[in-house]
């Protein structure tokens, strides 16, 4: 080992003087070599069989993938993901003040709510909601037993966009409920009550105080949701709604072009998850202020090195 | 001439389940006066200072500040809470120093101490910004105005929170346990600056384990056990000459 090379001279020379100016260096092991082989070998791997692979067929790729079909189902699967996840979080924040509020009956039909939803899944969801009007002919605005104010038929208003739109929302609604309501749980009780003595209201609380501090702590989970949303999109194939995964499928039933075909929606899928992690670590950035370490400013910062770290 | 008191305790009951917090606790506070509340742990000292911010409600009795009463309203032959927004009007009246600090993290000491004044005085942003660097200077944190929390010493966390607690311009000030969370040498920057806030006239209730400290400061020390007020007067004599047993030992356990 390296410290008996380093030790034994100066031991027994008896020169210990020389020892404290020696500068100290990691060594490298084998197991870092190992590990730069390892990549290596494994990057070729990677690339015979992706790129020199010729079953994968990277012409057929690459002549679909700007195609206006794709494209069209590319933008379908975009419109639906924003719209389901705009309604989808909205929903979660409602049903998490609801579990958080004071009233009993509240947060009893928001528990209802979660448990119903996570029981679901979402194929599922979204085929009862496509099919709403077999349970219920009409949609009508009014109290139980009395003459409705307004009244619809259920077939007007879902439709295979509608449709997806509302289960996928749906879903998004309890699992996001979870995480926001884990998120104001994950706060320090201190928080609310330094608020509470600055004469702050719940608004104020919220907003300026431990809002930030609950974005912080779930942007990761929401982020999770958000890239599985890109992907839940698919299951609105099964109600005929036409997005990317559905294009794709479409196109190969009639090419036989499976496998390039899927990966074409693979591609995609890549790219929107890729956003939305730039999206992410954007946030995490912003609402890491005051957590992630950063060089200060001040003249004083040299003193302040010294400082003992405080992180609570 | 008698003045009315600023603060006054009538028979404060609080209790946690079937738990006596605070058994009928009556305290009255004349402006300019530091009263610091001493006694064992769980003995309601923290819980008073709770209930006087309405952090807590109480069950039975009444706070009044300059003879109104805090968090009730008379309605016929019983009391109820007021509304929400009356009770934050009350709580600004109160400076509350915590502690573990409870300064909010992603905001820097500057931030910190002109959140309340911006949001809730409606104090302008740039004037909110002087006077909290005004105020910072004060408790000698001129040179960290723009630190993170995380970035600052516990001590200097506590000077930050005072000074927020400040800005609010309060009548009262609430120091609960403002060293306790602090490594020894850290202890007296802290002590140093709620004393000179006692020699600037302020009026103070402090809960303290520092029994030097509250015989340096405190015009009345009061001493607490099991929810009720067991000795209370001028330093020298609670700390120096307790009456009661309990008092002797609580005195003799803590001081060395």
């Amino acid at each position: 080992m390296s410290t008996h090379e380093t030790l034994e001279p100066s031991a027994a020379t008896g020169d210990e003087t020389a020892l404290h100016t020696l500068p100290i260096r990691d060594p490298k092991r084998l197991a870092h070599w190992l590990s730069y082989a390892v990549g290596a070998v494994v990057l070729v791997l990677a690339f015979r069989f992706v790129v020199l692979n010729p079953h994968w067929d990277w012409p057929t790729i690459g002549s679909w993938l700007f195609s206006r079909r794709v494209v069209s189902g590319l933008l379908n699967t975009i419109l639906i993901t924003v719209v389901s996840t705009a309604a989808g979080l909205v929903l979660g924040l409602v049903v998490a003040a609801l579990r958080l509020s004071g009233f009993a009956v509240l947060r009893a039909m928001a528990a209802v709510y979660v448990w119903i939803i996570r029981a679901t899944p979402g194929l599922v969801l979204i085929l009862f909601v496509y099919f709403l009007a077999a349970l219920m002919p009409t949609l009508s605005l009014g109290l139980p037993f009395a003459d409705p104010f307004f009244e619809v038929p259920t077939n007007q208003v879902i439709s295979q966009f509608s449709a997806a739109v509302i289960g996928l929302s749906a879903y998004l609604g309890a699992y996001s409920a979870e995480i926001f309501r884990g998120g104001v749980l994950s706060v320090h009780q201190g928080q609310f009550e330094a608020s509470h003595s600055l004469g702050l209201s719940a608004w104020q609380t919220y907003t300026k105080v431990v809002g930030p501090q609950i974005i912080r702590v779930i942007t990761p989970s929401l982020a999770n949701e958000v890239v599985t949303m890109f992907k839940n999109t698919s299951l609105v194939s099964v109600i005929g709604y036409v997005e990317l995964l559905t294009t794709v499928q479409l196109v190969y039933s009639q090419n036989f072009k499976t496998i390039p075909m899927l990966t074409v929606a693979v591609i995609w899928y890549l790219v929107l998850t890729s956003l939305a992690m730039l999206g992410q670590s954007r946030l995490e950035k912003r609402f890491g202020r005051g957590f992630n370490r950063r060089v200060v400013k001040s003249a004083v910062s040299a003193d302040t090195v010294g400082q003992e770290e405080r992180h609570d | 001439m008698t003045e009315q008191p600023l603060l006054r305790l009538r028979d404060v009951e609080k209790r946690f389940g079937d738990f006596v917090a605070l058994d009928g606790v009556s305290l009255t506070l004349r402006a300019g006066t530091v009263t610091c509340l001493v006694g064992p742990s769980g003995s309601g000292k923290s819980t008073l200072l709770r209930t006087v911010n309405l952090l807590e409600r109480l069950d039975g009795g009444a706070v009044y500040l300059r003879g109104e009463m805090l968090g009730f309203t008379r309605s016929g032959d019983h009391r109820r809470p007021v509304p929400k927004k009356v009770a934050r009007r009350q709580v600004v009246n109160f400076g509350m120093v915590f502690q573990s600090f409870n300064l909010i993290p992603q905001l820097t000491a500057t931030e910190n101490v002109a959140l309340g004044p911006v949001e809730v005085l409606r104090v302008g942003r740039s004037e909110a910004r002087h006077q909290a660097h005004e105020l910072l200077t004060r408790v000698g944190l001129a040179d960290r105005v723009d630190h993170y929390p995380a970035e600052l010493s516990g001590g200097q966390q506590q000077r930050v929170a005072i000074a927020r607690a400040l800005a609010m311009k309060p009548s009262v000030l609430l120091f609960d346990e403002p060293t306790s969370a602090l490594d020894a040498e850290l202890v007296a920057e802290v002590l140093a600056v709620i004393k000179e806030l006692a020699e600037e006239g302020f009026t103070m209730l402090i809960v303290t384990h520092e029994l030097a400290f509250a015989r340096d400061i405190a015009d009345e020390v009061v001493m607490m056990e099991d929810g009720r007020i067991i000795e209370s007067g001028p330093p020298q004599d609670i700390l120096l000459n307790p009456t009661t047993e309990r008092a002797r030992r609580f005195f003799a356990s803590v001081s060395h």
